[in-house]
């Protein structure tokens, strides 16, 4: 029996009685008698806690946080798939756990090899070059593509190029990250098939044009069948292509952004490849890049010569290091293990069931829902609850907010934010025929509640330990630490 | 291949798909559909998995060498039950927060890291987490930048030379210059330097770090915080091994407006580098400008407590290209590993291995100072690490260990041209007098040996 649902859990701070402390270390001298008294820090204001107290803590937060391992998970454009455990067995062995990053390259060969062969892998899935290990995530490469391309212009003077074009439907982080290269962003309005029209980037594109980010398929999960005729005009403009690789389960063994014409791209493979997101991060986001712009890499790069291999760091044109050390090692790890459980035939069978669920889903939900987009998407699909709206004034949200309470994690809200209460559903191929029924009838339970008792619906999730939160204060009075 | 379709399932949603095949829904025009065959790694059955990865993990002998290793990555104690707890799949399979009602666990317990941060550091408020040490210092500058305007930085050569290398990479793209302040020869940054520099009013911060690369603490002088008080640079305290907060005064203590910090050291496996847990921790008057997400405390309609993350309008999924940064995932994870740890270790767990690390980095100094040929170079006070001139080229040094199995610090010619006969030499609470011993002893052989050139 855990603590009831209804009862708050009081934070770790509030636990700790002084004395109360484990002993996994022997008893420490005074601190003065290592250094000068004005230098030793006078209180530390921690609690001291049991272990068993901090096990029952913790264990008590994990039964208020959903996981995929508790249910289906169908966030748009997050690819929640099952995380294989025997990815964390491996990751967990002392020889990769405990290997210290200065470690010699002679006595470091394995990881070496794995990144190496993680390395040489994407690229041939991904028709690239090359691939730097070294962004911690998908934005963190979208800055690190982003780096390269202003060098790259610069060297070339052609500094006048400082404009990034982005669709409207991309995801956040592309505009962000334009930002933090000093671009300006040209947002490009999707046309009613809700994919970018070449006649509008033949009207942006131009000697001013540095990047364009395109996501393919987008985030409608409909796939730019154009982007071929996209690579070529922004090519002649001459610019440069990013491909968002948010999507890539998408794609594989089907097409490869080298082929449809980008320069540069991401994969986050704590979507495509498994790795658990454990509640927002870590990330891992290699960064690909087209044969010319190899050299521009992050350092440091893992290079083969003969039987070894070592970290290469003497890269004069690279735009630098990205992090403190080489890589989210511990995820391309993980990342290489997934790859090992697929191989070529696996991870083109991976985008074809991803493809197939989210198709399936889309059609049962398009018999309650509207489906904006109504075609065969690719492994996500958008519904809108406008009409709810209009006609119960149930939105989006409320939808979200009720499928909590029958046991699934709501889907992307609000995004893209070109459909109007937009729910942006992705299966993942990892999930059952069943659970996708299941999920079905919840959502049609919910639209039919919607329509006969809608006031009902406004105050869900009941089942929860909270209710809705009130998001206002939180920001009006921001509280974001414990005080004494 | 971690599917679950039969198939009879894959026949039955085609048909209610209403498509003849799965290369139908997956079609893409002819010109960009892939021919090639693909170069990838070969599918195995999963006990085959496992053995090629012991084949990789067989080629990490370093494991198992005696590592005197740190510089910004550290070997500490971390208690079983801290994997028992975080690798729970409710924490490991959760994406961001954002649905409130089912995330109140995670939610609580990204507040209580916040907490934790700012305890130690002595700061207002901290941030849900970022990358790591280095992507924070640089996120850090990026605040300082907003907050002055002005377009230059200045940072101590004795902070850790990736994170600069990560400052100056993020910095190009903003066209932003960043200078460096050389160090004394006691390893310490110049702050008349650091106060001379700033008095012009042209940078927007600068950045220290301590204990500094070398180990040495290195706290700006009476003199330097008051020309960077006047000219209204904002000070950044880089932390790169937070176990010396349990020590060591906190960056509050001599004025850091916003601290940098990675957290790898608290429970966070070195592995080769990351999944580090990096923070930024500032006063209140930076409470717009911190990059990344934050968990508030709040109440839900019923008025009972909840937490949720919030001004989320600083954010890149808000606001895009006006946002504070454009860091969406970051390393929750760690973070949580990290607020386990201290939760476990609490106020007497710390101190305790705060205490051994200074013991014990005592006792690895003398015993490698009475190696007849090496010295060590600074006399200003450390915390676990510290710098041993060993009178020829480090990197032959440090091989020739190599063969007695020992790794035995850092090679500062590295980074710093002018000490390439000197080693970064690292010992934590794990390190035991056998090690210290062998590395003595080793040293002395090595040493003996004369010189090839």
């Amino acid at each position: 029996m855990s603590r009831p649902p209804s009862e708050a859990i009081p934070l770790i701070f509030e636990l700790g009685q002084e004395g109360r402390a484990n002993r996994y270390l022997e008893r420490g001298k005074p601190l003065e008698s290592f250094l000068p008294k004005a230098i030793v820090r006078e209180d530390l204001p921690l609690p001291d806690n049991s272990e068993l107290d901090v096990v029952r803590h913790y264990t008590q937060l994990s039964h208020r946080t959903f996981g995929i391992d508790l249910g289906f998970y169908p966030l748009g454009s997050c690819t929640m798939k099952y995380n294989p455990r025997v990815n964390d067995a491996i990751v967990a062995r002392r020889e990769f756990s405990d290997l210290h990053p200065y470690t010699p390259d002679e006595l470091a060969q394995g990881a070496l090899e794995v990144m190496y062969e993680l390395e040489r892998s994407l690229s041939s899935l991904f028709g690239m070059a090359a691939f730097s290990l070294n962004p911690s995530a998908g934005a963190h490469a979208e800055l690190g593509a982003l780096l390269i391309a202003k060098k790259y212009f610069k060297e070339r003077g052609e500094t006048r190029r400082d404009k990034v074009i982005v669709p409207d439907t991309a995801h956040g982080t592309n505009p962000a990250s334009a930002a933090m290269c000093g671009f300006k962003v040209i947002s490009l309005p999707s046309d009613a098939r809700g994919r970018v029209d070449v006649d509008e980037i033949r009207k942006v594109a131009n000697d001013e044009t540095a990047v364009c980010m395109m996501t393919n398929p987008n985030t409608l999960g409909l796939f730019e069948e154009q982007i071929a005729e996209i690579a070529a005009v922004v090519h002649d403009a001459g610019g440069l292509m990013y491909y968002d690789g948010a999507n890539a389960n998408a794609i594989m063994g089907y097409a490869r952004p080298g082929d449809m014409g980008f320069d540069l791209m991401h994969l986050n493979t704590h979507k495509t490849f498994t790795i658990p997101h454990g509640g927002g991060g870590a990330g891992h986001g290699p960064l690909g890049v087209a044969a010319h712009l190899v050299e521009y890499l992050p350092t440091p790069v893992v290079v083969r010569d003969g039987p070894s291999f070592h970290l290469d760091f003497d890269r004069p044109k690279s735009i630098g290091p990205m992090r403190s050390f080489w890589s989210n090692f511990a995820h391309a790890v993980r990342a290489l293990a997934y790859l090992y459980a697929n191989g070529e035939e696996g991870l083109k069978r991976v985008s074809q069931l991803a493809v197939l669920n989210a198709n399936y889903v889309r059609v049962k939900v398009a018999e309650f829902l509207e489906t904006p987009y109504p075609e065969n998407c690719r492994h996500e699909f958008v519904a809108s609850a406008q009409r709810l709206k209009k006609e119960h004034g149930v939105r989006a949200l409320d939808i979200a907010k009720a499928l909590l309470d029958h046991g699934y994690m709501a889907p992307t809200v609000y995004f893209p934010l070109i459909v109007p209460e937009c729910l942006m559903i992705e299966p993942t191929e990892t999930e059952s025929k069943e659970t996708l029924d299941g999920f079905v009838e919840a959502l049609r339970a919910i639209v039919i509640a919607a329509q006969t008792d809608p006031a009902a619906l406004l105050e869900a999730p009941v089942t929860t330990p909270v209710g809705r939160v009130d998001e206002t204060l939180a920001a009006r009075k921001p509280d974001l630490r414990w005080k004494n | 291949m971690y599917a679950p379709h039969t198939p009879r399932d894959v026949e039955q949603m085609l048909e209610a798909v209403g498509a003849a095949s799965l290369d139908d829904l997956l079609r893409v025009p002819d010109a960009i559909a892939l021919k090639a065959k693909l170069d990838v790694v070969p599918a195995l059955p999963e006990y085959l998995i496992q053995r090629r990865f012991s084949q990789f993990a067989e080629k990490n002998a370093g494991v198992a060498y005696r590592s005197f290793l740190g510089a910004g990555a550290y070997r500490h104690y971390a208690p079983p039950a801290i994997a028992a707890l975080a690798m729970r799949g409710e924490f490991l399979t959760a994406y961001t927060p954002y649905q409130a009602e089912v995330s109140q666990g995670y939610l609580q317990a990204i507040y209580e890291w916040q907490t934790y941060i700012c305890l130690l550091t002595g700061m207002e408020l901290a941030n849900a987490s970022v990358y790591d040490g280095a992507t924070a210092l640089a996120e850090a500058a990026i605040m300082a930048l907003g907050a002055t305007g002005r377009q230059r930085v200045l940072v101590s050569s004795a902070v850790h030379p990736n994170y600069r290398g990560v400052l100056r990479t993020y910095c190009d793209g903003l066209d932003v210059v960043v200078d460096e302040i050389p160090f004394t020869n006691d390893g310490t940054t110049d702050w008349a330097a650091v106060a001379a520099a700033v008095a012009g009013g042209e940078y927007a911060a600068v950045a220290v770090q301590s204990p500094n690369f070398f180990g040495n603490v290195d706290t700006p002088s009476q003199q330097a915080r008051e020309a960077i008080a006047q000219s209204s640079t904002v000070p950044i305290g880089v932390v790169a091994e937070a176990l010396s907060l349990a020590a060591l005064a906190p960056p509050s203590s001599w004025g850091a407006q916003i601290v940098a910090g990675e957290a790898q050291s608290f429970g966070v496996a070195q592995a080769y580098g990351g999944p580090y847990a990096g923070f930024i921790a500032s006063t209140q008057e930076h409470l717009r400008r911190i990059p990344g997400r934050l968990a508030g405390k709040t109440v839900d309609h019923a008025g009972r407590t909840a937490y949720v993350l919030t001004l989320q309008a600083r954010e890149q999924h808000i606001r895009r290209e006006r946002a504070t940064s454009n860091i969406c995932t970051n390393q929750a994870h760690c973070a949580l590993i990290a607020t386990i740890y201290l939760a476990l270790m609490g106020k007497t767990g710390l101190r305790d291995a705060a205490a051994l690390n200074l013991a014990r980095s005592r006792e690895l100094a003398s015993a490698v100072a009475n190696v007849p040929g090496v010295r060590l170079k600074h006399t200003a006070p450390f915390f676990n690490e510290f710098v041993a001139d060993v009178g020829r080229p480090a990197g032959e040094v440090l091989s020739a260990l190599q063969r007695h199995e020992i790794l035995g610090g850092v090679d500062l010619g590295r980074f710093y041209p002018e000490l390439s006969t000197c080693v970064l030499v690292t010992a934590t609470e794990l390190t035991t007098t056998g090690d210290i011993d062998a590395l003595a002893r080793a040293l002395t052989e090595v040493l003996h040996v004369p010189a090839a050139v």
